[in-house]
């Protein structure tokens, strides 16, 4: 169980090369076998998240979430999904074509590329990059562009105001998102994500790094634009933010991609600090998922158990706070290593 | 002379890189130029990733495609009581027009000439294995001042930007 997945990807690759492939061409073909598995799995996934979300949201403000179609509500999802499918593509005559048309098309992109780096297993990677953490944050960083892209494209002023709220959000919460990983690449040695997990083996980074997990935590429920930071999309001032004027498929594919942020971001969190795929008896690209969907609840229990808070308490806060914390946080584990250097550990 | 694939990765982002960089230049609409300004930021970056210098081309993405989205911001601001359509149109004056095509000219011609007349070493050299550690030596050992020199200088033009726009408050 613990190789099923690289048995079957060596055993996809043998089977091209016998049937004269070159191994270059072999790994060309399980890098888009590879590509086409990420971009199935995610989408199908999000059908059950977004269920996950609706029924845990219910169980929260004591309804029973959807409970309709199937055992449990449990193909309400699918349903929704057909209904925007099938729905007209409305574009707005003033809108700005190009972009409006472009903007959900490269978020997604940009939220699958993450996907690229995340370890999902042992020996379970797409690409193994010697910086594989700095590609996560900096890819991520282009979903900003993406929503300016839509709040500008719409030609609408809820839509302008979303943007630009979420293009202040973003870059502030980028800064204390990175700071808060420092402490763990410090300990680790290395931006190489196979590498920051190998380094887990004893210890959990959590633990060792509880002030950066609870920033990163933050900043990255920030970076999603998840409440109680939802100011963005902030449906009841500004009927949806930048994704106003969005109808059927494109609005389905801005959904799409922040659920796949979300997915990649807890992912990340796993890899990071709660040890990657390691644990024991169960196969590793099982812990992943287990580790990631525990991350995820506590996103679904902190949007729905906070309020959202003011734009500029948000700002001041990220400012005026949370970076502090994070530099706190980077000098403290210098002095650290250095004390366990010395002490001779 | 074969064409590798590596020859065709960097003619297909250079393409990327000048018809973006093109479309900052012609594109009537500052918005649309920003966007195309980022679109040729990527592709510089993707030259990076094919000359196996990973780091910096994530530090490109990063800080210049990742952060110019303010500077679109500012675009709009600015020109925000008035039609976005034609913000970013050519200088009406001829003299003006002239001169910078005059100087553009003398800066491709200075350019063709030196890259021209310049022996290249070719070495045939893989890329070194750690290159972030490489590269934090040398920002934390030989340079570290030069290295803290800039980020206080980044830090003063920050607080120096923030007092010009918002004014410093007197002290009685």
């Amino acid at each position: 169980m613990e190789h099923l997945f690289i048995n079957i990807a060596d055993a996809f690759t043998g089977w091209l090369m016998n049937l004269g492939l070159s191994p270059w061409w072999a790994d060309l073909a399980l890098l888009v076998v590879q590509w086409i598995c990420i971009v199935t799995i995610v989408t199908a996934n999000i059908t059950v998240l977004i269920w996950l979300e609706r029924k845990v949201s219910g169980f929260f403000q004591e309804r029973l979430g959807p409970n309709r179609l199937g055992p449990f509500g449990c193909f309400q999802t699918i349903a929704d999904a057909i209904k925007l499918l099938t729905k007209e593509d409305i574009i707005p005559s003033a809108a700005d074509k190009l972009v409006f048309r472009t903007a959900p098309i490269f978020f997604i992109i940009v939220s699958v590329m993450l996907y690229v780096v995340l370890p999902m297993g042992d020996g379970m990677q797409i690409v193994d990059l010697d910086v594989g953490l700095f590609f996560f944050i900096s890819v991520g960083s282009l979903s900003t562009i993406c929503l300016l892209m839509a709040g500008w494209g719409s030609n609408n002023k809820w839509s302008l105001i979303g943007a630009m709220r979420a293009v202040a959000q973003m870059i502030s919460y980028e800064v204390p998102l990175a700071l808060s990983l420092i402490g763990v690449v410090m300990i680790a040695g290395s931006l190489r994500l196979s590498n920051i997990v190998a380094a887990q083996g004893n210890i959990w980074f959590i633990v060792l790094q509880p002030i950066a997990f609870i920033t990163y935590f933050i900043a990255a429920t920030a970076e999603l634009n998840r409440g109680p930071f939802d100011m963005p999309e902030a449906e009841q001032e500004l009927t949806g933010g930048a994704y106003t004027e969005y109808t059927g498929m494109r609005w389905a594919l801005f959904f799409l991609a922040e659920y796949t942020n979300l997915v990649a971001v807890s992912a990340l969190m796993a890899t990071v600090f709660l040890g990657g795929w390691q644990g024991p008896w169960l196969p590793s690209w099982l812990w992943i998922i287990v580790k990631t969907y525990v991350i995820m609840m506590v996103f679904f229990w902190l949007k729905w158990t906070f309020p959202r808070i003011r734009m500029d308490q948000l700002m001041s806060f990220s400012w005026k706070f949370l970076i502090p914390v994070s530099l706190a946080n980077i000098f403290l584990t210098g002095a650290g290593i250095h004390f366990f250097k010395w002490m001779g550990w | 002379m074969t064409v590798s694939l590596n020859d065709l990765v960097f003619v297909a982002m250079a393409l990327v890189i000048v018809v973006a960089a093109t479309g900052v230049v012609m594109l009537k609409n500052i918005v649309h130029s920003a966007l195309s300004l980022i679109l040729a930021f990527v592709g510089v970056a993707g030259i990076y990733f094919q000359l196996s210098a990973g780091f910096i081309g994530l530090v490109q993405i990063m800080v210049y495609a990742g952060a110019i989205s303010v500077l679109i911001i500012f675009a709009i601001m600015l020109v925000m009581d008035k039609s976005v359509e034609k913000t970013n149109l050519f200088s009406p004056n001829i003299i003006r027009l002239l001169a910078g095509m005059g100087l553009t000219f003398l800066l491709f011609v200075t350019l063709g000439v030196s890259i021209w007349f310049t022996k290249f070493p070719v070495v045939p050299a893989e890329g070194p294995v750690d290159a972030v550690g490489m590269l934090a030596n040398l920002f934390m050992g030989d340079y570290v001042i030069a290295f803290e020199t800039a980020a206080i200088l980044l830090l003063v033009a920050v607080i120096g930007a923030i007092i010009l726009a918002k004014g410093a408050e007197d002290k009685q």
